[in-house]
């Protein structure tokens, strides 16, 4: 999702009060009230009123009765990641409202549930007390029901405080309830009472709006677990083994439902095996399991199940076994912040395991690539012979991202090298760790194919899979591990790069930090006059693409979400020391998304920067 | 997968027209006189005389003296050396990959008892199709002769440390947990050894197979209640097996009323003599009370404890397709363009 043309729609041109198609809106409730089809209802409405937009849950590790936070970003220029400020809070949970309020920066709107009397707390934001309960007594006769329409009147207020088409909000209703007519009707009439009351009693002292565009025609809602999920299912997946762990399981719980539905034969037969593991170390096991006799093999995780595979990620490193890993990164160490997200894998999962074993990383920033790179993870596995780390993390996995719509895929799958009798005539002789064309990617025998066995094994082999214990076997079978390493480089996906020929600074991101690292470059540029060079890995091991970005900006910042650079201590391993010299960090790891304004302020502060005093500086719409 | 080879006149060749050299393996490591290497020695004999192809075999087992003995036979089977205590998920993965092939995993009492004891139990539980044989001699032998979990109390190590922690029955656990085919049985006792081999060839489901397997360098000794000597001394054997392939003609001896006959999952059928009038390997309950009963006494009860012939195994219980899921072609596991479109609409 590149960023959209700056087009502020402001319905009265004279009004720089007014502010259109851009705010953050932010619902406090308490987890298990049943706030969620409230808030999708309000992401889905704006999204189809054609405004760009972004749903973030910021969750407890709970069931029910923790605070709980969903934000609600619309942006007419198509920026997604998380904003820092709130514009507009709804204060329905008595425990954190008091705090909410205080933390608002001024000018912000506060919708509240009366009884909690926020009003006096301030008088620089704009308050609007709405009494719930005794609105939801008068359209909900069932008192037991009461508690799950009740979030639907902030929606019904909003549509009118905000001006969202309630037509807009009945459909995105229908879409999330489905065919369950009663629950429909009494949520829109929850709506609707809520629109009416606004209309009655609230007056409009807030300069936010909603307004129609059509910035999101031909794209999607959806979140990257199951982006992720449809792409295993595309892959072809086979076999899938997994214990359940907070980001990671709706990744295949999703995949279950959907192989459930199109992978069954017309004998009703199932063309795969789903297994709930014990513990993360069966899971993995069950993958190079499966991956050793053939199988296209998968399991998802997140940091602590990551450290529980240490042990067989070597095994599979060394004995050449593919398999796909998906790690759903978390906030760690130990349980952590589990229910937040991070960047805090990146280092243990590249050398995961004793010894030297160096893993290959894809790292996808948008559902797109959560799609894409579980396709292109199960061929580079079966094609490296190795695991393949797909580093994903909660807030791409979890939350909702618009996307343009996917492609089917038009490539046939890629089986790797799997010895067939023509290549065995064509060699001549046959050993499982021969590197036989060059690229330190030996040719494997699969169970039950009728080609040569061998004793595969953890313990030091030759090149002819045999025991091993003799100085040069060791040498010659780590240095053919590296060339085959060295071979990935060529195949993983590349960086995405943007250069700027007047930029001194490059930027260097991953993952989700992209969403704020682009804002970011606006911001920079808008604010300081500061442009920046910008590139995306994607990948470990890196690409030629990391060198010349280095070697090209003078100052390079690498933005990661975690406490000790990650990312550049694996720079370390693999670049230059003068070309690591230049790189600086900016991290972010509170356990929210990183956004864009946390960015600038950091290059901002490292740069020395003094801001421009340029007239669209100083009224830009989007940075209150 | 049936191999056709034109034997030598003279040599020993079986159904599938195999001599026995395919069916060995490489020159054992282990301290000779261990009671893995006639383990071995069985393995070859009953996949030989069972007639398995070894190309649709695949050894799996984890670390230690147990597990390396998969390299010393079935030589022109895929072997897989995995890592401590896991080798029941590496042989769950590769069952579920492909389920034409024919399983054999060989775990320790320290392998299995210890650090394996959580997959071991999750593997009896999902009754996955393998044979999973403990070659149990109550100790560490590769790291010099530490106690293991099936170590019974009383008996000393070399150094005379007495264990007195309570050992872990790994046929009881495997019954109660539910796997489908459960034997125990001496490396020393070539016939009865060989009979529950072949039984567990023809039965779909997990075979767990304890193999009292006396440590000749560390565990062999006065003190030992897992040494050569004891086990002779103290085994209940539950009689004569006889066991029946179904591609041979039945005719068996046996006295009607001494006997018990188990039809096995492809017809074949198991004949067990009993020890006692009553037992009945296909009773749960009795199968438990006899280990109970026999371990009060200090006595090991052998032969086949438990068999339930028509429990459903993994493979069969996921509904996987008939062909190995590991070759299925693009056009089975790629839905259509259709399910894309579908996915999409349904995030519009």
């Amino acid at each position: 999702m590149s960023v959209m043309p700056s087009t502020p729609r402001m319905a009265d041109a004279g009004a720089s009060s007014r502010i259109v198609n851009d705010l953050s809106i932010q619902v406090a409730t308490v987890n298990g009230s049943g706030s969620q089809t409230a808030n999708l209802v309000l992401l889905r409405s704006i999204f189809q009123m054609g405004v760009p937009v972004s749903g973030k849950n910021m969750f407890p590790s709970n069931i029910a009765g923790l605070p709980t936070w969903y934000t609600i970003r619309a942006n007419h220029q198509g920026y997604v990641g998380r904003k820092k400020e709130v514009d507009f809070l709804v204060a329905m949970n008595p425990e954190t409202a008091r705090e909410d309020v205080l933390t608002l920066a001024p000018d912000a709107a506060v919708l509240y549930d009366e009884p909690l009397k926020l009003s006096p707390l301030r008088d620089d934001v704009v308050f609007y007390p709405v009494p719930f309960d005794k609105i939801v007594a008068e359209v909900c006769k069932d008192a037991k029901l009461r508690r799950l329409v009740k979030n639907m009147i902030y929606d019904g207020v909003l549509s009118r405080l905000l001006g969202i088409d309630l037509g807009e909000m009945e459909r995105a209703l229908k879409k999330q309830l489905g065919k369950k007519v009663k629950a429909v009707e009494l949520n829109m009439a929850a709506l609707e009472a809520g629109a009416a009351y606004a209309a009655e009693h609230l007056v409009k002292r807030d300069p936010y709006s909603i307004e129609p565009m059509n910035e999101t025609a031909g794209t999607i809602l959806v979140e990257g677990n199951a982006a992720a999920a449809f792409g295993c299912m595309m892959a072809g997946v086979t076999v899938c083994a997994w214990y359940p762990i907070t980001p990671s399981s709706s990744l295949p719980e999703t995949l279950i439902q959907l192989l459930k539905k199109y992978r069954h034969d017309a004998d009703g037969k199932a063309t795969y095996a789903v297994i709930q593991a014990e513990d993360e170390i069966a899971s993995i096991g069950m993958v190079v399991g499966a991956g050793w006799a053939g199988a296209r093999a998968m399991t998802s995780t997140s940091g602590p199940g990551i450290s529980l595979m240490g042990e067989f990620a070597g095994l599979a490193y060394y004995a050449e076994v593919p398999g796909v890993v998906f790690d759903i990164q978390r906030v760690g160490p130990s349980t952590g912040l589990p229910t937040r997200t991070a960047q805090g894998d990146i280092l243990s999962t590249a050398l995961l395991s004793h010894g030297d074993t160096k893993q290959i990383l894809l790292i996808p920033a948008s559902v797109e690539e959560c799609y894409t790179m579980s396709m292109a993870a199960f061929d580079l596995a079966e094609r490296f012979q190795s695991l393949i780390f797909v580093m994903s993390d909660l807030d791409l996995a979890m939350n909702t991202w618009m996307s343009r719509t996917f492609e089917y895929p038009d490539r046939p799958l890629d089986r790797g090298k799997v010895l067939d009798a023509a290549t065995l005539a064509r060699i001549g002789s046959w050993g499982r760790y021969k590197d036989v064309d060059g690229d330190g990617i030996p040719y494997r025998t699969i169970p039950g194919n009728d080609m040569p066995a061998y004793f595969t094994r953890g313990s030091g082999h030759n090149e002819n899979g045999q025991y091993s214990e003799r100085p040069d076997d060791y040498v010659n079978n780590m240095d053919r591990l590296l060339r085959k390493f060295e071979t990935a480089r060529q195949h993983v996906p590349k960086p995405v790069v943007v250069h700027d020929e007047a930029a001194e600074i490059g930027l260097i991101g991953y993952g989700t930090s992209h969403w704020a690292i682009e804002e970011s470059r606006d911001q920079l540029e808008r604010e300081f006059g500061v442009r920046t060079g910008y590139l995306r890995l994607r990948a470990y091991p890196f690409t030629s693409e990391l060198d010349e970005f280095l070697d090209r900006y003078p100052r390079v910042y690498l933005v990661e979400q975690n406490r000790d650079a990650q990312m550049l201590g694996l720079m370390r391993l693999d670049c230059t020391p003068g070309r690591v010299a230049k790189v600086r960090s900016v991290l972010h790891y509170s356990g929210l998304p990183i956004d864009a304004r946390s960015v600038t302020d950091a290059v901002e502060e490292q740069e020395g920067l003094k801001a421009r005093p340029s007239s669209d500086a100083l009224v830009s719409a989007g940075d209150r | 997968m049936t191999t056709t080879a034109t034997p030598e006149p003279g040599k020993k060749i079986n159904r599938i027209g195999l001599e026995v050299q395919p069916y060995r393996g490489g020159k054992t490591t282990l301290c000779a006189g261990c009671g893995h290497n006639a383990i071995s020695e069985r393995i070859i004999d009953a996949f030989f005389e069972m007639g398995i192809d070894p190309k649709g075999v695949i050894k799996l087992s984890g670390i230690g003296c147990s597990s390396k003995s998969p390299a010393y036979f079935l030589g022109s089977a895929h072997g897989f050396n995995t890592v401590h205590g896991r080798m029941p998920s590496v042989g769950t993965g590769a069952v579920l990959a492909n389920r034409k092939l024919v399983a054999i995993g060989v775990s320790g009492d320290g392998d299995t008892g210890a650090i394996g004891i959580g997959q071991f139990v999750h593997l009896m539980r999902r009754n996955v199709p393998i044979i999973y044989i403990i070659e149990d001699n109550g100790c560490y032998g590769l790291t010099k002769g530490q106690f293991s979990p099936t170590a019974d109390i009383g008996s000393t190590t070399k150094g005379g440390t007495p264990n007195e922690l309570q050992p872990i029955d790994t046929c009881s656990l495997a019954i109660d947990l539910g796997a489908s085919f459960v034997a125990r049985s001496f490396s020393g006792d070539k016939k009865q050894l060989l009979s529950i081999l072949k039984a567990a060839l023809s039965h779909r489901g997990t075979c767990m197979i304890d193999v009292l397997s006396p440590c000749v360098t560390f565990n062999d000794h006065v003190g030992s209640t897992k040494s050569y000597a004891y086990v002779k001394d103290h085994e209940e054997p539950l009689g004569e097996i006889s066991f029946v392939p179904y591609f041979e003609d039945i005719s068996i001896d046996y006295e009607p009323g001494t006997t018990t006959e188990v039809k096995l999952h492809d017809g074949s059928k198991l004949y067990l003599k009993k020890v006692s009038e009553d037992y009945n390997p296909t009773d749960k309950h009795a199968a438990l009370r006899l280990l109970q009963e026999t371990d009060k006494r200090g006595e090991f009860a052998t032969g086949i404890l438990y068999v339930a012939p028509d429990k459903q195994d993994l493979v069969d219980l996921l509904n996987i397709v008939d062909e190995p899921l590991a070759t299925l072609p693009l056009e089975r596991v790629r839905p259509s363009r259709a399910a894309l479109d579908e996915f999409m609409d349904a995030h519009r």
